[in-house]
């Protein structure tokens, strides 16, 4: 199923997302151990990670700090907020209750664009605690049920988390994957987390619900283990697709929390609701109000870098490229905007600028080796004809592997130059004269003999023909 | 018996040793523990390593503690590193922790020698350490009767001369009540000015640690050394803590000292005669008495018999069997949760952790839990109110002296009326402590509470102090 | 508006709490709560509408601390205190008909 089909019979999908960030401290959210992957089981432990008898939290100031960047990040009002008591069992949650934010959250009210300027609000960015990590053994699959026993490291318990929580503004399965991408990038940007959802630093659970227009929304199903931007739509396809086809047998759709298989492409139910917990949410008696300061707050504000958004729509005008393209995307991601900016500044053609470096540049990493002025020589000749775009693709391959160099030498001595309109058209009636039954076929529409005519010109040119020229040429003539 | 600080000025002069000290208490524990029963362990090798490490400080002229030689017992509720904590509670016996209580690195530091770990009602939830899994501990000065609870062990310790002090825990009375039904001194501090970390909680808004000892100057010298702002607990208020000893002989002149005119029914005439006694030797030595009302006081024992068991019932759910304890083997998770703490934990806990889960349970949360904190303000603020006018109140610390075994323990209620004096301060978050103020008819001792306002301990000990005067 | 606890919920609040009650013990306990429950709605008579809850005795705020990091505790310590531990880690029964 792709990414954009709809929903058939009028159903219309409605998506809200909650994103668990780790947050990049190097100490717990509640103590001072360790904030570290991969370290050996229980070795990142003191009273408080354990749940011990007697153990007390202390809020982590850093963690704070940069749950306001990512509240700040996201456009959130900051405010004066609690921390409270979720109360639960399960054997990798310490204290048999988590420490989390509830009626008063630290950052409320926010929203993150999406490309085409669609706005998806972003309800909440609270403070919370993460659980330990189990490990199940024995059974058949591996998995929880019928398996032996369990094995618990609680070197993740109390690791600092971010929970964001989008209003239920997605409609699309893409627009969910977009809204990860971009929220990923804002978290890197702001130097919140890593981010990485295949170590678990950054995890999505989906609420996925369908309705037809101008109907109440419909009940909404939880999906979790959903670990990679790709599964993010996979799972959403499906579960939309799932409501849909059940309501339309007459079924109706169960609140539930439901585990999505990535190598099955199915959601299959994992909590029923029959026993479901009650979390007897109170206020934690063991810490005391935050209250940032306005002139913490402000700051951090100011302490935020230009963001990814603001990045590629900067670039996007300099460049004269769509903001939501993939050469933006892709330049800023890799980090490489402000060495597109220096090339343009070096007097480089400001579209093939952004686009030389979208297509060639993967590997360079935001401090390319090669001088921002070799390349804007290069953009320059393609951009008077002096070289065709093939040559240049070739002087670009020749300038990242040399690490920059004089852009007219290299394409002297390969003996590039390229042929002017009068030598072009020339060449055109001479193809059009040789293969009369193509520029015949070409005349009638058939576009697939235009390959033909330019291929002859290219071969007889010995590559010094810019095919897009003689492609124009052709075009112009067979208008006439 | 000595006095702490008798103690410590003979083992600092060398007028006595350290080891000397120990082995006196040690030999009144070898003597009366076996009828008493007021430790789960004493840890006699260790004190005795810990005395003889003070006398050789002492002879190289190094640098020793305030509390140098001095023999402390603490409630088992107070975690020592490597030394079994049992919250006197099947579902932790045997339990070693693997980290010091603030209070105790505090205590170590000052040279005191610790010489075991007192007997509790079970979680610090009683009032006669009748609900020891353990069994329960018996008055000193009658062993047919309770010393109170929860930390009754701690107060049998210094009553029965087995520590020069002790530690208990309160809250909701469970220093002062038992200090009362033992006749010694008990001390519960301002909310936040003693460090929690490493006090095995209870309910975390209530629970505070303090001293027992014989005479008021030792508890203002224990409290002094316990004080003071911790980073490791975050309710602990970043103020120093207060001079006490400076205090002590200031007397009461000019004071004004209020008399509840609201006082809940209950208590028995000859404890009442006793805190008219009171009054009249405050107003001999200078005070003048003001009548004060406090009309929420008939409420408080509903809004902690509320609150307590909910911040409990939360506390008290990492006694799961994973990590640490007792663990009842089951076939798989939930039964192995369900029997462990079946079998790990006593009644009365079980039925204060039901209350507190149904007290914080969707649809009755605002019905109970949340009226009352609201109940909780009125009688912050009458207290408020009433501080305007006075500089401390008298109180009976317990409706009665210490009653026989088994004479409350059918109803539930019945026990928890013991506390309806004391709780007020623990909601409001006061200090409060109770003096040895003669006795009842029954001859067995009365204490009378000195309440203060937050941050009030200097008015509370110059009161105190009086009142022993008086006495 | 608080009514008595019905044996009903003091079932269901048991499995909240993960006790275990036999039918009796869940009888002496409804009756026991009842009980208590019974004797606390004397707030009931109290006008609390204005009233702000008081969850703090001593108003603080912003107790935070720095990021350092401290020496974690003994692994081996705290393991041999552990009812269950295999490979450095703690060891319990499956979950079966349990949550993720």
């Amino acid at each position: 199923m792709s990414d954009n089909a709809t929903l058939p019979n009028g159903w219309q999908l409605v998506v809200g997302l909650e994103v668990h960030v780790e947050l990049a401290t190097k100490t717990k959210m509640f103590s001072a151990s360790a904030n570290r992957f991969g370290d050996e089981p229980n070795t990142n432990i003191d009273p408080v990670t354990l749940g011990l008898p007697g153990a007390l939290p202390v809020l982590n100031k850093h963690a704070v700090e940069l749950a306001m960047r990512i509240g700040l990040a996201l456009n959130c009002k900051v405010q004066p907020c609690t921390f409270h008591r979720k109360n639960y069992f399960y054997p990798d949650l310490p204290k048999a209750y988590q420490i989390t934010q509830y009626d008063h959250p630290l950052n409320v009210d926010g929203f993150l664009m999406l490309p085409g300027d669609v706005r998806i609000g972003v309800e909440r960015a609270h403070l919370e605690e993460d659980t330990g990590k189990s490990t199940h053994f024995g059974g058949s699959s591996g998995r929880i049920h019928g398996s032996d026993y369990s094995l618990l490291d609680y070197n993740r318990a109390g690791v600092p988390l971010v929970e964001i929580v989008s209003r239920p503004d997605i409609r699309t399965s893409e627009q969910a994957r977009q809204y990860v991408a971009e929220l990923r990038a804002i978290l890197l940007a702001v130097g919140a987390s890593d981010a990485k959802m295949e170590e678990g630093s950054m995890r999505c659970d989906v609420n996925v619900s369908v309705h037809k227009a101008g109907t109440p929304l419909g009940t909404r199903c939880e999906i979790k283990n959903v670990n990679s931007i790709r599964a993010v739509g996979r799972a959403i396809d499906y579960e939309a697709r799932r409501q849909v086809d059940l309501i339309e047998s007459g079924g109706t759709v169960r609140q539930e929390t439901r585990h999505w298989d990535d190598a099955t492409g199915r959601t299959e139910t994992l909590r029923t609701k029959e026993d479901a917990d009650d979390y007897r949410y109170f206020l934690e008696p063991d810490l005391v109000p935050l209250v940032p300061e306005q002139s913490w707050i402000d700051q951090v504000r100011a302490a935020l870098p230009v963001l990814p958004a603001a990045r590629r729509n900067a670039l996007a005008e300099l460049c004269g490229v769509d903001k939501d393209g993939e050469s933006a995307f892709v330049v800023v991601e890799r980090g490489q905007d402000d060495y597109v900016r220096e090339v343009v500044s070096s007097g480089g053609d400001p579209r093939r600028s952004v686009i030389y470096v979208q297509q060639a540049f993967a590997e360079q990493g935001p401090t390319p080796k090669v001088p921002a002025r070799d390349l804007a020589e290069l953009t320059i000749l393609e951009r008077d004809a002096k070289v065709t775009s093939t040559q240049a693709k070739t002087l670009l391959t020749d300038l990242i592997d040399a690490g920059g160099g004089d852009v007219v030498a290299m394409a002297a001595k390969r003996g590039f130059e390229a042929l002017d309109t009068g030598a072009l058209e020339a060449m055109v009636d001479a193809a059009i004269a040789a293969e009369p039954g193509a520029w015949q076929k070409y005349c009638a529409g058939e576009e697939k003999a235009l390959g033909a005519l330019v291929g002859a010109i290219m071969k007889s040119s010995k590559g010094k023909a810019d095919g897009k020229a003689v492609t124009a040429i052709l075009q112009s003539k067979r208008a006439k | 018996m000595q006095k702490l600080v008798e103690i410590v000025a003979g083992v600092t002069s060398g007028s006595t040793t350290a080891t000397a000290v120990v082995e006196e208490h040690l030999a009144r524990i070898k003597a009366r523990e076996a009828e008493i029963h007021a430790f789960n362990l004493v840890t006699a090798d260790q004190a005795r390593k810990d005395a003889a490490k003070i006398d050789d400080d002492v002879k190289a002229g190094k640098a020793v503690g305030a509390l140098a030689g001095v023999p402390i017992a603490l409630k088992d509720n107070m975690c020592t590193r490597g030394v079994e904590t049992t919250c006197s509670s099947k579902i932790l016996q045997g339990w070693k922790p693997p980290y010091d209580a603030t209070v105790v690195t505090k205590l170590r530091n000052a040279g005191a020698v610790i010489v075991g770990k007192t007997n509790l009602d079970e979680f610090a939830m009683g009032s006669s350490t009748e609900n020891s899994a353990f069994g329960p501990t018996r008055n000193p000065l009658d062993i047919s009767r309770v010393p109170g609870g929860s930390s009754g062990g701690s107060a049998a310790a210094v009553s029965a001369g087995f520590a020069a002090a002790s530690l208990g825990s309160d809250t909701g009375g469970s220093i002062r009540q038992p200090a009362a039904l033992c006749g010694v001194v008990g001390v519960k501090p301002t909310y936040g000015t003693v460090s929690r970390y490493g006090l095995v909680a209870f309910a975390s808004s209530l629970d505070q640690i303090g001293p027992f000892t014989s005479d008021v100057r030792d508890a203002a010298t224990l409290l002094e050394v316990i004080s003071g702002h911790d980073p490791m607990d975050s309710t602990s208020i970043p103020q120093p803590a207060a001079s006490l000893v400076s205090v002590l002989d200031q007397g009461v002149k000019g004071m004004r000292i209020g008399r509840v005119t609201d006082l809940p029914e209950g208590c028995e005439p000859d404890v009442l005669a006793r805190l008219e006694a009171a009054f009249d030797a405050m107003r001999n030595a200078g005070a003048t008495i003001v009548d004060v009302k406090l009309p929420s006081l008939q409420y408080c024992l509903t809004a902690y018999y509320l609150i307590a068991p909910a911040e409990a019932s939360s506390n008290l759910a990492r006694y799961d069997g994973v990590r640490y304890g007792n663990r009842v083997d089951a076939a798989d998770l939930n039964a192995m949760y369900a029997a462990t703490r079946e079998s790990g934990f006593g009644e009365e806990v079980k039925r204060r952790i039901m209350l507190g889960t149904y007290a914080l349970s969707a649809g009755y949360f605002d019905a109970y839990y949340g009226k009352a904190l609201k109940v909780r303000r009125l009688i912050s603020d009458d207290f408020a109110r009433a501080y305007k006018d006075v500089d401390a109140i008298l109180t009976p610390t317990s409706p009665s002296t210490a009653f026989k075994f088994g004479s409350k323990t059918d109803n539930p209620l019945a026990m928890y009326l013991c506390d309806v004096f004391t709780i007020p301060t623990n909601l409001a978050g006061h200090p409060a402590m109770s003096v040895p103020f003669g006795v009842g008819s029954d001859s067995m001792p009365v204490g009378i509470q000195v309440l203060a306002t937050t941050m009030g301990e200097q008015a509370m000990f110059k009161v105190a102090a009086e009142l022993e005067r008086a006495s | 508006m608080s009514e008595p606890i019905s044996k009903e919920t003091v079932v269901k609040v048991s499995r909240l709490a993960r006790l275990s009650l036999t039918p009796e013990q869940a009888e002496k306990m409804t009756s026991q709560l009842a009980g208590m429950l019974e004797h606390f709605r004397d707030i009931d008579a109290l006008d609390l509408s204005e009233v702000e809850p008081m969850t703090q005795p001593y108003p603080l705020k912003n107790v935070m601390r720095e990021d350092v990091e401290a020496k974690s505790l003994d692994r081996q310590e705290v393991l041999d205190q552990a009812p269950a531990a295999e490979s450095g880690r703690f060891r319990v029964p499956p979950t079966i008909g349990f949550d993720v």
